[in-house]
């Protein structure tokens, strides 16, 4: 039975953004905002739900990021996952991909025996598309970006699409490989009711011990290789956006505001002929 | 601050991606003033065919290494290879397009070289930084372009970072450097190549926003799918290309290689136009620097309104069937 580790991550709603989360001066108020699975991430798991329902799987989730990322771990109890372990320890905090990657790979060579890693594209608040890259290349696994759909998987590969822009390339890729899966390449399932009654009351570190945490030293990891101290870039600066004003021409809904508006635009912009 | 700038070749048109060149000026105007070269590294199966118009936007060197077992992007390889060769060129700063083949191999490269990577900049400039001396700057919006964040790498050398198409400008005028091409020799491994390409699917005629001289949009206002077909009807009256905001993609109004935004195409045209597009940074990041914009909106506080040059506040779905009508009497 294959052994599959997905990686999720707990992101800010940032394609949502509306009314609360909109400071007076137009910026955006990050605290505001709900913290959701990271939308890609739930593609990744469907994918790894779906080779489990093919060819028989243990299914493993694990997150980084603060304690209440258990909410998404949970989220994917409910969908199938048959382990989770939430990563965290405040000496990771503020940890770039690099720093991030390093974690990451360690947690899975604790798994042990993985025959598969599956993560999203990337995540909304950075949209870095890092971080399932830098994992494949410190656990030394082949890697298919942009997965775009799964054709087919067996006890020896899987056949996948790749949206590589101008072309889709169709790859046989053995096992062991990570896979980065786009959103187009399926549709997240939703959560099962039985599964929701069984796993709602847990909490990490419960009695259970369903969510386990696992923390820098259960890693044995090097402490200047995480969090900001791993982490080769800097924040130098911050910058909310502010909107900017300009002249702006008003025109009014009326149909002669409108044929004078259709011939400003011809006038200037429209090569007639 | 000597530069790497990882050069692309589009597989269909056997030609060099736009990117390349933007990224070699990019890094002309980084290296150059300093005295530093700025040195491309190619791997694939051939050249691209128009390889010499690296050397008019400022490239001094071009390393390469051509093989057969490269025509398809085996990461693994590639990054044996494009990191043998910054290894030997040891540069301050590494830049690769944010491209899919970009963003694939630049982050393995990135972990193996331990230093940092900072994607989908939007600008790149040097200066001054502590007791450092110049270093890289590199400007990104973050959370979904809500916030612009400068990001530099202080300690740790090659300096990388990827820019996406269309976001570098490129010179009125072409330096005249001259060609000097360079292969590059490796031992070349078989366990590097994993995958195997069992087809390749050129893609139907991909939108081409960024070469439109009018670009007209459609966002989360236009409703539904149904309604799109105005936004399509107006494009085609003006011979524009049609574009969305990332939350009509996600409504599944349209495909998303029409995509304006930090995720999706970045576009300069003449005329832009934004019809029921609130205006998050996430899509202004990829429009505005629109020559000029037209907004329709019902919302007057819309944030587009802000940016734009002209503007209708009503129903998108009762103004644009009255523009269509006008626009065939003007013709």
């Amino acid at each position: 039975m294959k052994r599959i580790v997905v990686l999720a991550k707990q992101v800010p709603d940032t394609a949502n953004i509306s009314g609360d989360a909109m400071k007076a001066d137009g910026t955006v108020n990050r605290a505001a905002l709900p913290a959701i699975f990271n939308p890609e991430d739930l593609n990744a798991l469907e994918m790894a739900l779906t080779v489990k329902d093919r060819i028989g799987a243990e299914v493993h989730v694990i997150t980084m990021g603060p304690p209440k990322a258990v909410e998404i771990l949970k989220h994917a109890l409910y969908m199938g996952a048959d382990y989770v372990g939430l990563i965290t320890d405040r000496r990771f905090a503020a940890a770039d991909t690099l720093a991030t990657s390093y974690v990451l790979a360690a947690a899975i060579k604790k798994i042990g025996a993985v025959d598969l890693v599956l993560a999203g594209r990337q995540a909304i608040d950075g949209d870095t598309a890092q971080v399932g890259p830098q994992v494949a290349d410190k656990i030394g696994f082949n890697q298919v970006t942009y997965v775009s759909a799964l054709r087919e998987v067996n006890d020896n590969y899987l056949i996948v699409e790749r949206d590589g822009e101008v072309q889709t390339e169709v790859i046989k890729a053995a096992y062991p490989v990570l896979l980065t899966v786009c959103a187009e390449a399926n549709t997240p399932r939703f959560p099962n009711c039985r599964r929701m009654l069984r796993f709602f009351r847990l909490d990490m570190n419960d009695n259970t011990g369903i969510i386990p945490v696992i923390n820098m030293d259960d890693l044995a990891l090097a402490e200047e290789r995480c969090g900001l101290k791993g982490s080769p870039t800097r924040v130098h600066k911050i910058k909310s956006i502010m909107l900017k004003g300009g002249e702006l021409k008003m025109y009014g809904t009326d149909v002669t505001d409108i044929r004078q508006l259709v011939r400003d635009i011809m006038k200037d912009y429209v090569e007639v002929g | 601050m000597k530069s790497v700038v990882f050069i692309e070749k589009n597989p269909v048109t056997k030609r060099l991606r736009n990117v390349s060149l933007e990224l070699t000026y990019k890094a002309y105007t980084l290296s150059h003033p300093q005295g530093s070269e700025v040195v491309g590294v190619f791997c694939g199966e051939a050249l691209p065919e128009d390889s010499d118009r690296l050397f008019q936007f400022g490239m001094d060197r071009l390393l390469y290494h051509t093989d057969q077992r490269l025509a398809q992007l085996h990461s693994l390889a590639y990054k044996q290879v494009l990191e043998a060769m910054i290894r030997a060129e040891k540069p301050e700063i590494v830049l690769f397009g944010a491209t899919h083949t970009g963003r694939d191999v630049a982050p393995l490269i990135a972990s193996s070289l331990k230093t940092g990577l900072t994607a989908d900049c939007t600008q790149l400039y040097t200066d001054e930084y502590k007791d450092r001396g110049k270093i890289l700057y590199q400007m990104r919006p973050a959370f979904g372009g809500n916030i612009l964040a400068t990001i530099v790498t202080p300690d740790h050398r090659p300096m990388m970072a990827t820019v996406r198409e269309g976001v570098m400008l490129l010179p009125e005028e072409h330096l005249q450097n001259p060609v000097r091409m360079e292969e590059f020799a490796i031992d070349f491994n078989d366990i590097w190549l994993k995958s195997e390409f069992m087809e390749i699917i050129p893609k139907v005629k991909k939108v081409d926003l960024a070469a439109a001289n009018i670009v007209v949009s459609g966002g989360a206002g236009v409703g539904n799918r149904e309604n799109f077909r105005l936004i399509r009807e107006l494009a085609r009256a003006l011979g524009g290309e049609v574009g969305a905001s990332r939350a009509a993609v996600d409504f599944g109004f349209i495909e998303k290689d029409h995509q304006v935004g930090q995720t999706g195409s970045v576009v300069r045209p003449k005329l832009y136009i934004a019809c029921g597009i609130s205006g998050q940074i996430q899509h202004r990041a990829g429009m505005e620097e629109s020559q000029k914009i037209l907004a329709i909106n019902k919302d007057p506080e819309a944030p587009i309104f802000n940016i734009a040059h002209m503007g209708i506040i009503g129903d998108l779905n009762e103004i644009i069937p009255v523009m269509l009508r006008y626009l065939k009497e003007e013709v």
